[in-house]
């Protein structure tokens, strides 16, 4: 019998690309992801444990392993897609294996890149061993252990946000919106892993507009006696002991400040990731000033884009956590099958 | 220390330095206050190296300590500069070196701005034209003379006579590199190795075996600052910056500082003086103060120049400490003689000797 199923393709194993696949696939499309990596699961995979409930964030990736354990879902890891063409009414996919598939509507969930922290030359990120990112902490308390390059165990730690975001030295103004909220959960996991532990945070300003999270920011003050200092820092170098001298502005007091910090932690922002540039310039996909992908419309289309047939899905658009990847990728989901069924009525 | 995550970082950084022909300007401070370093450079690139340096008896200053201390005016120090490109144009010119780093990044400020808006050198262009006649090219190329002595780094290695090693322990001598702040700071691009992590100094020090120090204040103001020190009631503000950095590079006992920036060179080496004046402070071992060299300066003293010829004596904190450390055999009687042998004026309260 013939198959009458839709082809949807979707680009990307993270979370908003395995929750559209499946809630594709639970549509009765027949469902292609594509990830370049070797396992599904996007920067989750790299993370410990999740703001603002501290979820292990193998619960999330469980959850959506199992939802994409689909009869209609072909999986192809460690094949990125090189380029889209969208000429003669047909979407043709190049993937990095040589091979080339058509679809009847492809789901872009390329997510994001980490901001590379060491842009920020400032901070000696890749330079002075003990100043690390928030990617490499979580990959500590993975572990278990948090510690120096030497391996004994910090006392002063610091934590800087906005690294590669609202900068405009780097060419990013817009607000990574997660970086707030991890420094905090961070903060606590270290105060939790280190007894007796000095935890400093250098903020510009604490964005916590997400659900629990402002009651995060007084719980890391109240009952981990995190310290939150407002001002952005503005050089790190190491003194004869490789303790890491900290220039700082305290704009509250309105007083430079200068400290001694064993461990320093880089809380990189998102961008635009580069499959996804790759993506968005074969395709003529419009980006935005921030280069993430463009949207039809950030209020009411925000998972349509420029191309018939091309929609987006989680991080690929804008900064987002998993709650709104995941609800971004279902509407995404809903938005394909409206389009198909649109073109066979 | 992470010595490829550096590397990453200068292979960011690198910029076109020709190899010949270029139109020299002088710094008005370094011309004064240390003679030796430019007359080398000079001798050096013309006759040592054959290459081709001219220089303009009509080039003036930039007016760019005027221009910092808010009373040259913008569109005044476009055209001052303006003028010395025509006179590098009418003497057929298209490479700049600069031997000033407030003249520097004077000069990368006005290109910057001529180019993001072309419509202030048309007007530039008027100013000097009713002005002086004058017609000018905005450069090919612009180089620091650091960035000239960064390139032939190796050939001076490959002459050397004196290395930074310490003669009598054959230990590396540790050596602070300090950049002056209007190298690199208001246009990374300009400079060797960017800002944070520049080149341009700790390529000639390793290249001539010497021992980098960083230092948490590596990247602090010399103390100078224009207004810290020009305003006569910000002084303490501009002593207190300096005493900032000594403080910060002492532990690591530096045999010496180099610097790119007349202004540093100035008062890293008379602050040292005022400094062991009013606490009795010294910062180098032994009861003596670092000596503060040009990079011409030590380019000399690594050639096997003499140190008089050099200049140093000229210097507030004086260098036999280093010299001795390097093994250079020096005439004390000679230090202040002129060239055909009369004595000078001995100055007074100079500190290491």
């Amino acid at each position: 019998m013939y198959d009458m199923s839709y082809r949807v393709v979707v680009i990307g194993g993270g979370v908003a690309g395995m929750e559209a696949a499946a809630q594709l696939a639970g549509r009765g499309c027949k469902v292609t992801v594509f990830e370049k990596e070797a396992e599904t699961g996007g920067h989750v995979k790299n993370w410990f444990h999740l703001f603002p409930d501290r979820k292990d964030s193998r619960e999330v990736l469980k959850y959506l392993d199992n939802k994409i354990n689909h009869s209609n879902i072909t999986l192809l890891t460690g094949v990125p897609v090189e380029r889209i063409n969208t000429s003669n009414g047909l979407l043709s996919l190049f993937a990095g294996d040589g091979k080339e598939i058509t679809a009847d509507a492809v789901v872009i969930a390329t997510g994001f890149d980490l901001f590379r922290s060491e842009k920020k030359e400032e901070y000696g990120y890749g330079i002075y061993e003990n100043v690390i990112s928030s990617a490499d902490l979580e990959k500590m308390f993975r572990k278990g252990e948090i510690r120096k390059h030497d391996g004994s165990k910090p006392e002063k730690i610091g934590l800087v946000h906005c690294v590669g975001s609202r900068d405009e030295k780097v060419d990013n103004l817009y607000c990574s919106k997660l970086c707030c909220v991890t420094a905090v959960k961070q903060a606590m996991e270290i105060a939790e892993y280190i007894e007796n532990a000095k935890v400093f945070c250098f903020y510009m300003d604490m964005r916590m507009g997400g659900a629990m999270y402002e009651e995060l920011y007084r719980e890391a003050q109240e009952e981990y006696g995190i310290s939150f200092i407002r001002g952005k820092v503005s050089e790190v170098a190491p003194d004869i002991n490789n303790k890491l001298i900290v220039k700082v502005e305290d704009t509250l007091t309105g007083r430079p400040l200068k400290m001694g910090i064993d461990l320093l932690v880089l809380m990189a922002g998102m961008e635009m990731s580069e499959g996804g540039k790759k993506i968005a310039l074969s395709a003529g996909l419009d980006t935005g000033e921030n280069r993430f992908f463009k949207p039809m419309d950030l209020h009411y289309a925000s998972n349509k884009s420029n191309v018939d047939g091309v929609f987006y899905a989680g991080t690929c658009t804008m900064p987002m956590n998993i709650t709104e990847a995941i609800s971004h990728a279902r509407a995404a989901a809903a938005d394909v099958m409206d389009y198909l069924d649109s073109r066979t009525n | 220390m992470i010595e490829e995550g550096k590397k990453r970082v200068w292979s960011e950084y690198q910029k076109e330095i020709p190899d010949d022909h270029y139109f020299y300007v002088r710094s008005c401070i370094r011309q004064s206050f240390f003679p030796g370093s430019e007359q080398f450079f000079l001798m050096f690139m013309n006759d040592v190296l054959g290459k081709d340096f001219y220089e303009n008896p009509s080039h003036t200053t930039c007016t760019g300590i005027g221009y910092h201390a808010d009373v040259v005016p913008f569109q005044t120090i476009q055209t001052v500069i303006a003028r010395h490109f025509a006179l590098m144009k009418e003497a057929g010119y298209k490479n700049i070196a600069i031997s000033c780093v407030t003249s520097f990044g004077i000069y990368a400020e006005i290109i910057e701005t001529w180019k993001h808006f072309p419509e202030e050198l048309e007007k530039i262009r008027e100013y000097l034209y009713k002005a002086t006649g004058r017609e000018f090219d905005v450069p090919e190329t612009m180089a620091h003379t650091s960035d000239i002595i960064y390139k032939f780094r190796n050939e001076i290695a490959a002459k050397a006579k004196n290395l930074l090693i310490n003669k009598k322990t054959g230990e590396q001598l540790k050596v602070v590199e300090h950049i002056g702040c209007h190298y690199a700071k208001i246009f990374p691009k300009y400079g060797i190795g960017g800002a944070e992590f520049p080149r341009v100094l700790s390529g000639m020090i390793e290249a001539w075996g010497g021992k980098v120090i960083d230092y948490p204040e590596r990247r602090h103001c010399c103390g100078f600052g224009f207004r810290q020190y020009l305003v006569q009631a910000n002084r303490g503000y501009s002593l207190s910056n300096t005493i900032k950095k000594f403080s910060s590079m002492q532990p690591y006992k530096p045999d010496l500082v180099i610097t790119n920036c007349p202004g540093c060179t100035m008062f890293m080496d008379k602050w040292q003086y005022t400094m062991k004046e009013m606490e009795g402070t010294v910062y180098g071992e032994n009861g003596e103060s670092i000596p503060v060299l040009t990079y011409e300066e030590l380019a000399g003293l690594v050639l096997g120049y003499n140190p008089w010829d050099l200049g140093l004596q000229y210097h507030m904190v004086q260098s036999e400490p280093l010299l001795r450390k390097m093994g250079i055999e020096y005439d004390p009687d000679d230090k202040y003689k002129t060239k055909d042998g009369r004595q000078m004026p001995i100055p007074q309260n100079l500190i290491n000797v």
